[in-house]
């Protein structure tokens, strides 16, 4: 077996372990595993679901319905833009307009061999100081698209 | 220089934070460092005043100054210019409990947001922190919910529904031979233009984790979760920490307050589906499967969580628990007006220049809101639209605005109060933008479960799309927001029709060409 099939299993053990086996534990092991690899590699649901005596299915089912869980590695940079009404009203369709110029990219496209990817949220409840822009996990509210430069900098 | 040191307060809120709290906040312990002046930086949640965050106050003597918005560049100059004292220098707001903006709320809920450090049972006890526990461990479970149906408290979710008769179907149904009954925490707040749970969870977690227990002694139920969601990060750390601190400190856990009653609580975060803050779903995501929403009868006060009588319940509804127990049913009800007991969470979001929280009592007319609390749009462009309720509430045009916040007068105009959540848009706004935006919405977050949400919100953009097209689209969209409505699982697609009718009705002017 390879090394990275050993670190996976012993990523989904040790969640495991920690957080129980039943049935409900499965979006919290999800969660770990994403944190801990950085994506839900095919390869572990097999592992989670005899751990919680599921079917592959159901494992299957639950990742690919949250959003949150992605079954790829991510992109080297991650942004995420919050697409809902309070933020369209003060410019966020802007911003998403100024980002796919930038990088290529609408949110939620796949990023492919780009080293940034966009995603799209609906709402970070930061909704009386948008646009709200997300940049490698900190958010920043009132983006403009001149701000969206001064924060990606050298990008 | 005395040997104590100032208090500085700077909130760790999401959105203080997104304006830069944090960097001020290491400014100024640096540049008391470097002044040889002892502070004690406190990051406290924020007042709501979200136009003037990061905002900074200082202790001086028994009253807060306050500065704000405060930049890292400004932390300098502010220490020159006598911030420690209170001095008049840059962002100077004065004493922060009496800016008008807040003196004009009526503040039950959120009356120590902002106010205490978040994390200290202290401060939270000194301002009236678990007297409501104190009391309900005096009292029968029938007596707690009496208390609750007594004070008028209805589901600060949006349902509206009379908290006190739910809790009382909890109490009195059979939990079968497993013997168990469950509180849940909905702390999904996915509606855009809501940030009122966020906040309080960030600024006064106790008060929720109190409230809960409370209803799980009212009935019978010794095991709760809060489901978060995952957008929320801080406040999940804040209820993590707080949740460890109550039970060090035996208010939370196998034997509360020494009384040999037990109550637990499981911080959950959610994945990013917007479908599980509709309660049904929410069990479901908590059972670990897909957000998919259920057939209800049976309610989840009956069957509920892992099949057993479950209280689910709002952030503000389970906090507003503990202000209820503590001082009494009456004292809550005498704000408000009819069936709408109490005080109502504004929050004002979108194109508004004094963006931010507003508690005011039920009743209070809509444009009262509109334009003292929130100063008009932040554009300066004048106000079109208004949508209050979340992205399933309606567009509203001026001649709406002298609505009075209150369940049923929203409801006799076709609108809905929902969570609050008001989001201002000004005449730049393209209504039919937004009302294709709605559909859009539902045909990404529906979970999929029944048809007319699934497929009607796909067909529904596609008809907005062509609506100026041959034919007579406008009838067609009607119909389909018909049978959405009737005939929809929950309120996902049940209301997804609001916004985009409210608009079609409201705005006929931007569907043509």
């Amino acid at each position: 077996m390879s090394r990275d099939a050993d670190r996976l299993h012993a990523v989904v053990d040790d969640a495991v372990a920690l957080l129980g086996n039943t049935p409900d534990a499965l979006l919290p092991l999800l969660h770990t595993v994403q944190q801990r690899i950085g994506f839900i590699p095919a390869e572990s649901v097999p592992r989670i679901a005899a751990a919680l005596n599921l079917s592959r299915a159901q494992v299957h089912g639950v990742v690919t319905f949250y959003h949150d869980f992605r079954t790829t590695p991510g992109a080297a940079h991650r942004l995420r833009l919050c697409r809902a009404e309070a933020c369209q009203a003060v410019g966020a369709r802007d911003l998403e307009a100024h980002l796919r110029e930038r990088f290529g990219l609408l949110p939620g496209e796949p990023h492919g061999a780009s080293a940034v990817s966009i995603e799209a949220v609906y709402c970070f409840g930061n909704c009386a100081a948008g646009p709200s822009l997300e940049i490698d996990g900190v958010l920043h509210g009132r983006v403009t698209p001149d701000r969206c430069e001064t924060l990606l900098g050298q990008w | 220089m005395s040997d104590t040191p100032t208090r500085i307060f700077l909130p760790g809120d999401t959105t203080a934070c997104a304006l830069g709290a944090d960097a001020v906040a290491q400014a100024v312990a640096h540049e008391a460092a470097a002044r040889g002046l002892a502070v004690d930086v406190i990051r406290n949640g924020s007042r709501g005043l979200y136009w003037l965050e990061p905002l900074l106050e200082v202790q001086v003597g028994n009253r807060r100054i306050g500065y704000g918005p405060v930049s890292v560049a400004q932390v300098g100059p502010l220490f020159e210019g006598g911030l420690l004292r209170g001095a008049p220098a840059p962002g100077f707001q004065g004493e922060v409990d009496e800016l008008p903006a807040l003196r004009g709320q009526t503040r039950v809920t959120f009356s120590r947001a902002g106010i205490i450090d978040p994390l200290s049972l202290r401060d939270y006890r000194q301002l009236g922190g678990y007297r409501g526990l104190t009391r309900a461990l005096t009292l029968c479970p029938a007596d707690i919910v009496n208390e609750i149906e007594n004070s008028g408290l209805r589901g600060r979710g949006g349902a509206a529904f009379p908290t006190g008769v739910k809790w009382r179907t909890v109490l009195e149904a059979d939990p079968g031979p497993d013997g168990r009954k469950y509180v849940v925490c909905n702390a999904d707040e996915g509606d855009s233009g809501t940030f009122a749970d966020r906040l309080l969870m960030e600024a006064d977690p106790f008060q929720l984790i109190e409230g809960m227990t409370i209803a799980g002694l009212a009935t019978g139920a010794d095991r709760g979760y809060i489901y978060l969601r995952s957008e929320y990060p801080r406040a999940a750390e804040v209820l993590h920490r707080a949740l460890a601190v109550a039970r060090e400190a035996g208010v939370l856990g196998d034997d509360l307050l020494g009384s040999r009653l037990a109550f637990d609580i499981e911080l959950r975060i959610g994945a990013g589906a917007y479908i599980c803050g509709e309660e049904t779903a929410l069990l479901e995501s908590l059972e670990g499967r897909r957000g998919l929403v259920r057939v209800k009868p049976p309610l989840p006060a009956i069957h509920g969580l892992f099949g057993q009588p479950t209280v689910v319940n709002n952030v503000l509804t389970l906090a507003a628990a503990s202000t209820i127990l503590a001082d009494g049913a009456a004292a809550y009800r005498q704000h408000g007006t009819g069936r709408s007991a109490g005080t109502l969470t504004v929050q004002l979001a979108g194109n508004v220049r004094h963006g931010g929280l507003y508690e005011v009592p039920f009743g209070a007319p809509l444009r009262t809101l509109l334009e003292e609390f929130g100063g008009g749009t932040a554009s300066g462009r004048p106000l079109r639209a208004v949508q209050v309720g979340g992205p399933l509430g309606a567009y509203l045009p001026e001649t709406q605005w002298d609505l009075p916040l209150d369940y049923e007068a929203f409801a006799a105009a076709g609108a809905l109060l929902g969570h609050g959540g008001v989001v201002l848009f000004d005449e730049t706004v393209d209504m039919r933008r937004q009302a294709r935006f709605a559909m859009e919405f539902c045909a990404a977050e529906s979970c999929g479960k029944c048809t007319p949400c699934r497929v009607g919100a796909v067909r529904g953009a596609e008809l907005i799309d062509r609506i100026a097209g041959p034919g007579d689209q406008r009838a067609l969209l009607e119909e389909l927001c018909e049978t959405m409505e009737a005939g929809s699982l929950c309120a996902m697609g049940g209301l997804t029709p609001m916004p985009v009718r409210s608009a079609l009705a409201h705005f006929p002017e931007d569907f043509h060409g």
